[in-house]
């Protein structure tokens, strides 16, 4: 049997009697990682970690996460865990490693600035893919940039006739797409906060979500895919300012539409359907039925990854910068680290629902959810995988947020704190922290390991319509109907 | 007016004139020329009840010639974004308003339970309790400070001590800042003349209040000790006066 180099003072151990107990480690998908271990019964998660990664000999340790079985978090002891789960100490007790994010994002503690200068409610907020831009949507028909290392505006872009509802950055960072009521969609180039090519017009009602081509299928980020209330998705070309292929087939308003890293088109709509779509040539493949009411939002599993692109969380710097390199270069970064998150398995889709219940989904496999989600009292207004796809936090009207696991949708656990609905949620890059921002005008920053309340960050006059966290994790920035955004920092 | 239809008997046997239609068509043209002359000649009665017939049918007339025309050209009427922008996933909800709604609702059925009371109870007197002359106000009211009774006897309207009331509670609308001023007089209740006189305050009421320690000055320098201020709430109901200065 292979013996690894345990520490020598476990001689101290022998002098007392020790139970001690058989493990095999596993990974998520179930595969052993060397033979069965004896370890006493009060071994610490640390020395787990020592252990585990002295098997899996990598150069740097990795931090990584013990779960007993797959379901008992080890915390404290490997005792404690055995004990709640009332398994049995002869048999030999399989433990599956997850690895943790390397870095560790800070939570945010104070508000640094409150940027003032739309005249009406923000409604939508986002970080460029690295973290160097921000923009911000608003009911005065503006799209603004704001400067990050002076907490300052920098541009003011008018092109929209009225509210701009959603806002979308290109994976690459230097588009941003913005939809308005009016069903007119601009693309903005951030650096000189001029409008690129000519507006995009061809929806009948207004925009409701805009998502652009992934990346790794892309890497000159010229598609586009944007749902309206008229119930179509157009697939617009940037470049050439013209829409591509019309997608119908929805009878009500389309709520959500994701562009998935396969290459498949996943739409939600008021008719209490999900549609999916191959993007290349718009065929519909599968409608998921099940829900009993409007299907407000989708979650796709590696949203997070195809938001940032080639990007990675991990290098950030203080200063943010721009991604370098040639595309080719880019695309296969994207690619690498879309397949790590992605794993063996198929993507999963979330849908939240006005029904208050949630649906998990393979769609790319199956018609069948592979589970459903109750639990809330009241509407789902957004899902959300965390980064690394492990955790699933639904908000809802019912002022709680749920945790569930990712992969099989079993509940976790309930953050209750706000006292009103609570509108959007973020995770930070690293999936421990969670930011909540809701109709009581608070924000919330969420300890996921605990399950309790971190921070609450108390400030704006208004409700909070939109939350953001950007992806090398320094930075929160909230916009709400008081009309000013606000940056939240260590 | 025929009382049988031997006219459209005729007509339908025999068909009509051969110029029937050229002399409708001539009487219809004639018919402004006359109706103008009409309006002109008429007098008496007879034009003063045409005149506002008339009246009456030309406004309707340039009504619907202006609904025709804005059909017609079809412009954008709102240039400016309307107000109370809010996120796509709040849109097709109407969300706050629905609150509103049901706290309106409510309020409704606890009025509705309440009820309406007589601002006016009949009081009976006389040996045998058959007299019912005399009134009591059931309502708040004022008095103001030289207020003596009328000998009890021939007093019609009884005001209660418990119901008089001297202060109220004055909101400033831009300061949003509450003051307790002491009431100078009710200045008109739009119930009816009647309460005026008595002093009877009911929500709606102007009353004149006065300001005097709130310090206004007019441009001439002298201090403004008097102003109006109208009633917002039931104050039987609730045992005060909140009122909303009319600046």
């Amino acid at each position: 049997m292979p013996v690894a180099n345990i520490p020598v003072d476990r001689i101290s151990y022998a002098v007392r009697y020790v139970e001690r107990l058989l493990i095999q480690f596993q990974d998520e998908t179930g595969e052993p990682l060397g033979s069965p271990f004896d370890v006493p019964l009060d071994i610490t998660p640390d020395k787990l970690q020592l252990v585990c990664n002295a098997l899996l000999q990598k150069e740097e340790p990795v931090p990584l996460a013990f779960f007993v079985r797959g379901e008992a978090e080890v915390v404290e002891s490997l005792r404690v865990c055995v004990k709640a789960l009332g398994a049995e100490t002869e048999a030999v007790l399989p433990v599956v490693y997850q690895p943790q994010a390397v870095f560790r994002v800070r939570a945010v503690a104070r508000c640094t600035s409150s940027l003032q200068g739309h005249t009406e409610a923000v409604i939508s907020t986002a970080f460029s893919p690295t973290g160097k831009y921000l923009a911000s949507g608003s009911g005065d028909t503006t799209v603004r940039f704001w400067d990050l290392t002076t907490e300052t505006p920098q541009h003011t872009s008018r092109g929209h006739s009225h509210w701009v509802l959603t806002i979308s950055w290109s994976p690459d960072g230097r588009k941003l797409a913005s939809g308005c009521k009016n069903s007119q969609i601009c693309i903005w180039d951030p650096v000189t906060g001029q409008q690129i090519g000519k507006t995009l017009t061809g929806h009948t009602k207004w925009i409701t979500w805009i998502c652009w081509e992934p990346l790794h299928l892309n890497p000159e980020c010229r598609y586009l895919a944007s749902s309206s209330k008229d119930g179509s998705v157009r697939v617009w070309d940037v470049v050439l300012g013209r829409c591509e292929r019309i997608l119908t087939g929805h009878t009500q308003s389309v709520t959500c539409v994701k562009w998935g890293g396969d290459g498949l088109l996943y739409t939600s709509s008021q008719d209490r359907t999900i549609k999916v779509w191959r993007a290349t040539d718009g065929v519909q493949c599968r409608t998921l039925q099940g829900h009993a009411h409007w299907v407000n939002t989708l979650a796709l599993s590696t949203d997070y990854v195809l938001r940032t692109g080639a990007f990675e969380p991990a290098d950030a710097t203080i200063n943010p910068q721009d991604q370098t390199g040639t595309l080719e270069e880019l695309k296969e970064k994207a690619l690498q680290r879309y397949n790590k998150v992605r794993g063996s398995a198929p993507e999963r889709l979330v849908s939240g629902s006005d029904d208050f219940t949630l649906f998990l989904w393979s769609p790319a496999e199956d018609k069948k959810p592979l589970a459903r989600l109750t639990g809330h009292s009241a509407l789902v207004n957004e899902v959300l995988f965390s980064p690394d796809t492990r955790l699933l936090a639904s908000a809802s009207f019912d002022k709680s947020i749920k945790i569930w696991d990712g992969r099989t949708g079993k509940y976790l656990q309930s953050l209750r704190g706000h006292v009103s609905a609570v509108y959007q949620v973020a995770w930070s890059a690293d999936s421990r922290l969670l930011v909540s921002g809701s109709s009581d005008s608070t924000l919330k920053v969420w300890d996921i390991k605990t399950g309790k309340l971190h921070t609450d960050l108390p400030g704006h006059a208004d409700e909070v319509f939109a939350v953001d966290w950007s992806p090398d994790g320094q930075r929160v920035v909230s916009g709400g109907k008081d009309k000013c955004l606000r940056i939240w920092r260590r | 007016m025929p009382q049988n239809e031997h006219i459209e008997l005729h007509r339908k046997r025999h068909g009509q004139r051969l110029d029937h239609h050229e002399r409708k068509r001539k009487k219809e043209s004639r018919e402004a020329h006359e109706r103008s002359h009409k309006a002109r000649k008429m007098i008496g009665l007879k034009a003063k009840l045409y005149h506002k017939q008339r009246h009456s049918e030309k406004i309707q007339m340039k009504k619907t010639l202006k609904m025709h025309e804005q059909r017609k050209t079809k412009q954008k009427n709102d240039d400016k974004t309307p107000e109370g922008a809010v996120p796509a996933y709040l849109l097709d909800r109407e969300g706050q308003s629905r609150a509103k709604i049901l706290s309106n609702m409510i309020k409704q059925k606890r009025k509705e339970k309440a009820g309406k009371w007589e601002v006016l109870k009949v009081i009976r007197t006389g040996k045998r309790q058959k007299k019912a002359w005399k009134r009591m106000v059931t309502k708040v009211c004022f008095v103001g400070d030289n207020f003596t009774r009328k000998p009890p006897k021939y007093e019609r309207f009884i005001r209660p001590m418990g119901l008089r009331f001297k202060k109220a509670h004055v909101t400033h609308p831009e300061l949003k800042a509450t003051f307790c001023l002491p009431i100078l007089g009710v200045k008109k209740n739009p119930s009816s003349p009647l309460y005026t006189t008595l002093g009877v305050i009911t929500k709606g009421t102007v009353i004149e209040v006065n300001v005097s320690e709130l310090g206004l000055v007019t441009q001439g320098g002298k201090v403004i000790w008097g102003k109006y201020a109208q009633v917002t709430n039931n104050p039987e109901n609730d045992g005060c006066i909140n009122a909303v200065l009319l600046v």
